[in-house]
């Protein structure tokens, strides 16, 4: 139930909504697209981003908050470690527990190595829990991985590198017989055939789903594996520098407990990188639909250690995220509901765009509509736009929310709205790191060996903007390889001696640029606390 | 000023604002969550939470990040609880009951007290989804446990000893690999990308000049 402020115009979406159903919005021209993102998409916005004084990518533009940790102090020193003496010795270690780090875990055990998965919080605490919508897969008749390849590159704005998105494309269908070979349960009609639907700009129906739960669907079955596997996992344990051998390879990392503080070593002849995003590192101060630990962490050891970065500065502000109640503020809405039929409308009932642009596109627009055209609905603590989920039932017939997207059910019940009779108000929301480390095809990053890198915290799969559903699929497909060339790359190294005099160079680099500052990263964690103690 | 209201985190009085979830109250009172937190999206099961209000007699549990706090609420956070997860060989084990009773034999011991269903954080039909198990109906007990975030608050309040969530997983996985209908479609699609059939499109895109690729993008066909 909403309070009476919303009354009127919510009397509005009621009014207009059969007209808005069967009204088909134009999709715009490639130039409006263009205008539009220039003068509303928050990775436009110049005076948002700095220029990398030092490291591998100096003299290229990142957000602020992203080069204040990229350019910081390590945690340690290199002596705060005896690095003669590990604690744990392992052919592949991965650092992250998310659905890449998983991927790579469940593969690399396969061909016979040894494994060890660290991660700070708990396996599968990470944003492959969270995806709603689904996966992409070119696997109906009427679509084809080149179709799939176009709809990625131009969504990208023609910046993904083609041997990584053709990998992608490539080995969809292959990544969805793998989850489904594993048990994980797709949405299916009685005859096996896939229940796919669009995402934003997708030109085929390639959306997989299980129900609104695709990525807790594909991470649980996936931690369910390592587990059965008895693959060593290590959890409440920080990455929070890489350890390089005596010929610069990537050779293990420096751990710490997130509880007792205290320092581990990982040796290892070769590392993984799955360490996801970056939404909590709230860029430009918008809410974010991500992971309590999604602060960039992969994308600093890799930085610090000499990996480079591609396509840092372009980051996926989600259209649809919560606007209101205030609770659930940031949290995703999944573009599933915008599939599946609702519309975005603004104040005065009207639809103001199509609603399966790609999403910057879609997250400029809303912008649009809630700061120039001032056609946004004022929520008490910021603005927003209707998402009509009434609409569903009224398309798809009565119970379609409930059979396909109750996860979307639930979290608005849970305030009093129930979205099979009302609408909702999203506003858009930090969601998806589009770049990362710079990889080639193998997954190995292009200037450190035997260090790997899968998932979010790759750069340059999607360019610089990803559709829908080719999150999961990338951290499927890329956490499987760098398993596999993971695992086979180990069996020729020989690991020199350890060091870690990477820190004290990255720290003479700071110094000679003049940089001085207080924060040390990894950030791990971001600090909510109001009330800060001594 | 904000209406506030007071909450007692482990015992422990605080006046917070009336309209944070217990999670932001436990940030704003200065805990720095480590254990206890992790998608804040009512998706991972880390924050499962149990409450009563003063003067009540009913135990309640909640997922933290999701469930605003109220006046005089007394809160203890569950952040781990000692499932069990056995362990198996999903490309061996039957498809039957049978290997119900092998792995997870407590759940015949079930008393029919309904706590976990009374207890759970997504409001699921725990105790039904069991008996699906019990019975070897697992495309029901995957059904019917679907919505499950795995975060223990059924199995802490369980008399039998029972892991409803570990239960209910291998029963989704059974379902998803050995009952659900295969699909023909995507077997095919394997089938000819191994066998090389969309190399010369994919190799035409890789060289393909950059105004090409856009002509080709704004004017592709885009399916109703």
């Amino acid at each position: 139930m909403y309070s009476d402020k919303f009354k009127q115009s919510l009397e509005r979406v009621e009014k207009a909504r059969d007209n808005n159903i069967a009204l088909e919005p134009e999709r715009m021209t490639a130039k409006q697209k263009e205008d539009l993102l220039a003068a509303f998409h928050p990775d436009y916005r110049q005076d948002q981003f700095d220029t990398l004084k030092i490291g591998p990518n100096k003299g290229d533009k990142v957000p602020f908050e992203l080069s204040d940790i990229l350019q910081a102090h390590s945690r340690i020193s290199a002596d705060s470690v005896d690095l003669e003496k590990p604690d744990y010795e392992t052919d592949v270690l991965i650092i992250g527990g998310g659905g890449a780090g998983a991927s790579a875990a469940i593969e690399a055990n396969e061909a016979g190595a040894d494994v060890m998965i660290v991660t700070k919080l708990r396996i599968g605490d990470a944003n492959t829990m969270m995806a709603e919508g689904g996966i992409q897969a070119a696997d109906k008749p009427n679509d084809s991985p080149a179709i799939h390849f176009v709809d990625a590159f131009g969504g990208g704005h023609f910046a993904a590198k083609r041997e990584l998105l053709s990998k992608l494309v490539c080995d969809a269908p292959e990544a969805i017989k793998w989850l489904s070979d594993l048990g994980v349960e797709f949405d299916k009609d009685a005859d096996g055939t896939m229940i796919t639907t669009h995402g934003g700009g997708t030109s085929r129906k390639r959306m997989h789903a299980a129900k609104d739960y695709s990525g807790a669907e594909i991470m649980r079955t996936l931690r369910d594996e390592v587990l059965n596997r008895n693959i060593p996992v290590v959890d409440f344990t920080a990455a929070i520098e890489l350890i390089l051998d005596e010929n610069g390879n990537a050779a293990g990392a420096v751990l710490m407990n997130m509880e007792t503080r205290e320092l581990l070593v990982a040796k290892a002849k070769t590392v993984i990188i799955a360490t996801g995003g970056a939404g909590r590192m709230h860029y430009q101060g918008f809410p974010t639909s991500n992971h309590y630990g999604a602060t960039a962490d992969g994308l600093v050891l890799g930085y610090r250690a000499g990996a480079k970065l591609l396509y840092a500065e372009t980051l996926q502000y989600h259209p649809t995220g919560v606007a209101y109640p205030e609770q659930i503020f940031g949290a995703l809405v999944t573009e599933k509901v915008r599939s599946l039929g609702a519309k975005l409308i603004n104040v005065n009932g009207e639809v103001f765009m199509h609603p399966l642009e790609t999403r910057d596109v879609a997250a400029a627009s809303i912008i649009r509509e809630c700061s120039e055209r001032n056609l946004g609905v004022d929520t008490g603590d910021g603005q927003g736009v209707w998402l009509d989920t009434p609409m569903i039932e009224k398309i798809g017939g009565e119970g379609t929310i409930m059979k396909r997207i109750p996860a979307m059910w639930r979290m608005f019940d849970k305030y009093g709205i129930d979205i099979r009779k009302e609408p909702i108000l999203v506003y858009p929301t930090l969601h998806y790191q589009n770049g990362g480390l710079d990889i080639d095809a193998n997954c190995m990053t292009t200037n450190v060996e035997n260090l790997f890198v899968a998932g979010e915290a790759v750069g340059g799969i999607h360019g610089k903007n990803r559709l829908m559903g080719n999150s999961l699929l990338d951290i499927i497909v890329f956490g499987r390889s760098a398993g596999i060339n993971a695992a086979a790359k180990a069996k020729d190294v020989t690991v020199g001696k350890l060091s870690l005099a990477h820190i004290e160079k990255f720290e003479k680099e700071l110094a000679d640029a003049g940089i001085t500052t207080e924060t040390v990263s990894p950030k791990l964690l971001p600090n909510y606390t109001k009330q800060k103690g001594i | 000023m904000e209406n506030t209201v007071n909450i007692f985190l482990f015992g422990k009085k605080y006046e917070v604002p009336e309209n944070l979830t217990i999670m932001t109250a436990m940030e704003y009172a200065g805990y720095q969550l480590v254990r206890g937190c992790g998608c804040r999206n009512g998706f991972c099961g880390a924050c499962a939470t149990i409450y009563r209000i003063k003067g009540d007699r009913e135990l309640h549990a909640c997922l933290a990040c999701q469930t605003k706090v109220e006046d005089n609420m007394y809160i203890a956070t569950l952040p781990f609880f000692p499932l069990v997860k056995q362990v198996y060989d999903i490309e061996k084990i039957p498809a039957t009951e049978t290997v119900m009773m092998q792995l997870y034999p407590e759940i015949y011991a079930c008393i029919g007290c309904n706590a976990c269903t009374k207890s759970c954080t997504q409001g699921l039909n725990v105790m039904q989804y069991i008996a699906y198990a019990q019975r070897g109906d697992f495309e029901k007990c995957a059904e019917e446990s679907f919505d499950c975030v795995m975060c223990g608050v059924c199995s802490s309040r369980c008399p039998a000893g029972i892991s409803h969530p570990q239960v209910a997983m291998l029963a989704r996985r059974i379902n998803g690999k050995y009952l659900a209908p295969g699909c023909t479609h995507l077997e095919d699609r394997v089938r000819e990308i191994k066998n090389g059939d969309f190399n010369e499109l994919i190799e035409a895109l890789m060289q393909k000049p950059l105004d090409e690729m856009k002509e080709l993008y704004n004017n592709r066909e885009i399916e109703k």
